[in-house]
């Protein structure tokens, strides 16, 4: 039997389901009530069926997964006005809205191509023109890894790398992060969605939102030392990418516990989940938590007892960034 | 006079003969480790062979290149293969510095769950991955998907580029 406290708890959490808005644009977010600020939310979406027997997953089940964590998110159950609510959010209407893919592990890990698909759709079922669309990722053989094709012709969903136009000549630089970023992102995009895939890094220990925008700028090796901390969150604290990248829908249908970034099937597992969000910080330290789990399920040590925590997630949640939470009790988490 | 000629003559002839050494070493050391379409059963090799110097690593795989570059890779060369139009594949070819080097990128990927195989100089095998090191070089071979005969064919695949090594 649920207590009144359980009870209260649940009915708080539909209140947000339901549309309540606050500090964050697209969900409203949930009032701190020890702060008086307000939560970030993060909700993971699952079908534990979304792969059956197939390596891929089932692109209907896998619509409609993203269905009901856009409409979760969002607080509108139909998937056209929660796409139209997010394309408002970005004051993206008639603007080019990027679709940051991860292809670094190959074929075997990288973002699916049925998501990419399904979020293109929905978009355009929204309004947006298919040019207008415009799928990128750091080189070309990483779009190909995502099942993507070079494409530059406007009256078709595009897709291009980030070397493809160029980097620009002005060095950006906050902290340790000294780049020059695609024009994709500076000139292109009105705003972005993030579609990374949840991985083992062998640097960083986790990749996922935050890591994912190694691939927009011109020499992502020299963002390692250190396993990727401050490199990470300073990055993610240069201004363009704190105000374009606007929405994180997280591929972790598949991902691997260890060996990461590259493809080790031996470390294949299926969490047969989306995780959607705008903070990209919660979004990290939720879904290291998952990794961690996995890791602890076959037996593996934790990425801190294996040399490489990932403390970028904290540098991006301190004062100095402030990129976003990392502290359970400032993140609504949303289980469906 | 004559006598410092003949030997003059003589080291010449050493250097010579040393350097045809060093030099048919070195041809070996550049043939191709990626077998042609269908010169092992069921294989075909679906693109070209792409090379990266340690300096440009980071393009094939960055955040594993330091990795790499700490055991001392020259360069990696990869190319994609199919086998019967059903299982995908991509051969990863690493020159290292040395065999040391080898032998620690070989060992960084083995886990308990590897079975040992009698491949090159010393090989591992799990359902969907082949790895083995010979001398400098360092194989690994991974299939994007698990089939009946995946393994199988995975390992005839691995000992078509370690003959060619």
């Amino acid at each position: 039997m649920k207590s009144r406290r359980d009870f209260l708890k649940e009915a708080a959490t539909g209140a947000v389901l339901l549309g309540s808005k606050g500090a964050f644009a697209l969900t409203g977010a949930l009032p701190d009530e020890h702060e008086g600020t307000a939560k970030s939310k993060v909700v993971i979406a699952r079908d534990p069926a979304l792969h059956g027997q197939e390596t891929q997953p089932n692109e209907q089940r896998l619509i409609n997964l993203l269905d009901r964590a856009m409409a979760t998110y969002t607080g509108r159950d139909h998937p056209v006005d929660a796409w139209k609510h997010v394309i408002a959010m970005g004051q993206a209407q008639d603007k080019v809205i990027g679709l940051k893919t991860n292809g670094l592990g190959g074929k075997g890990i990288a973002t699916h191509n049925s998501l990419i698909m399904a979020v293109a759709e929905r978009l355009q079922q929204a309004g947006v023109k298919a040019g207008n669309i415009l799928v990128w990722d750091q080189n070309a053989h990483f779009l190909e890894a995502c099942g993507m094709a070079v494409n530059t012709d406007p009256s078709r969903i595009r897709c291009y790398p980030s070397d493809a136009t160029g980097f620009e000549d002005q060095e950006s630089s906050w902290g340790v992060a000294r780049i020059r970023i695609t024009k994709i992102l500076t000139r292109e995009c009105a705003m972005v969605i993030n579609l990374p895939i949840l991985k083992d890094h062998s640097m960083a220990g986790v990749t996922f939102a935050l890591k994912n925008m190694y691939g927009v700028v011109d020499r992502p090796f020299t963002l390692h030392a250190d396993n990727c901390n401050p490199a990470v969150a300073d990055l993610n604290a240069i201004p363009v990418f704190r105000e374009k990248i606007r929405l994180t829908i997280g591929d972790a249908m598949s991902s691997v516990y260890e060996g990461g970034p590259g493809f080790h099937p031996e470390h294949l597992w299926y969490p047969n989940a989306l995780i959607v969000g705008e903070d990209r910080v919660a979004i990290d330290h939720t879904a290291w938590g998952l990794l961690e789990k996995q890791r602890a399920a076959v037996g593996m040590p934790t990425l801190e007892a294996a040399g490489r925590p990932p403390r970028y997630i904290a540098t991006a949640a301190d004062a100095a960034h402030k990129l976003g939470s990392n502290d359970p009790r400032g993140i609504n988490l949303v289980q469906v | 006079m004559l006598i410092g000629w003949k030997n003059s003559m003589w080291k010449a002839l050493v250097i010579a003969t040393v350097a045809l050494i060093v030099a048919s070493g070195c041809k070996k050391k550049d043939a191709n480790p990626f077998p042609d379409s269908g010169s092992v059963a069921g294989w075909q090799k679906t693109d070209a062979t792409r090379t990266f110097a340690a300096k440009d690593l980071w393009q094939y795989i960055d955040g594993d290149a330091e990795h790499f570059i700490q055991a001392g890779v020259v360069s990696t060369a990869t190319s994609d293969y199919t086998y019967n139009r059903q299982l995908e594949a991509v051969v990863d070819v690493h020159t290292m510095s040395g065999p040391e080097g080898a032998r620690k990128i070989l060992e960084t990927g083995l886990t308990r769950d590897a079975k040992i195989i009698q491949l090159g100089d010393e090989g591992a095998q799990f359902a969907q991955s082949v790895s083995f090191r010979k001398g400098s070089y360092v194989v690994r071979i991974v299939a994007y998907q698990a089939t009946p005969d995946g393994a199988q064919a995975l390992l005839a695949l691995a000992h078509g580029v370690e003959a060619r090594l």
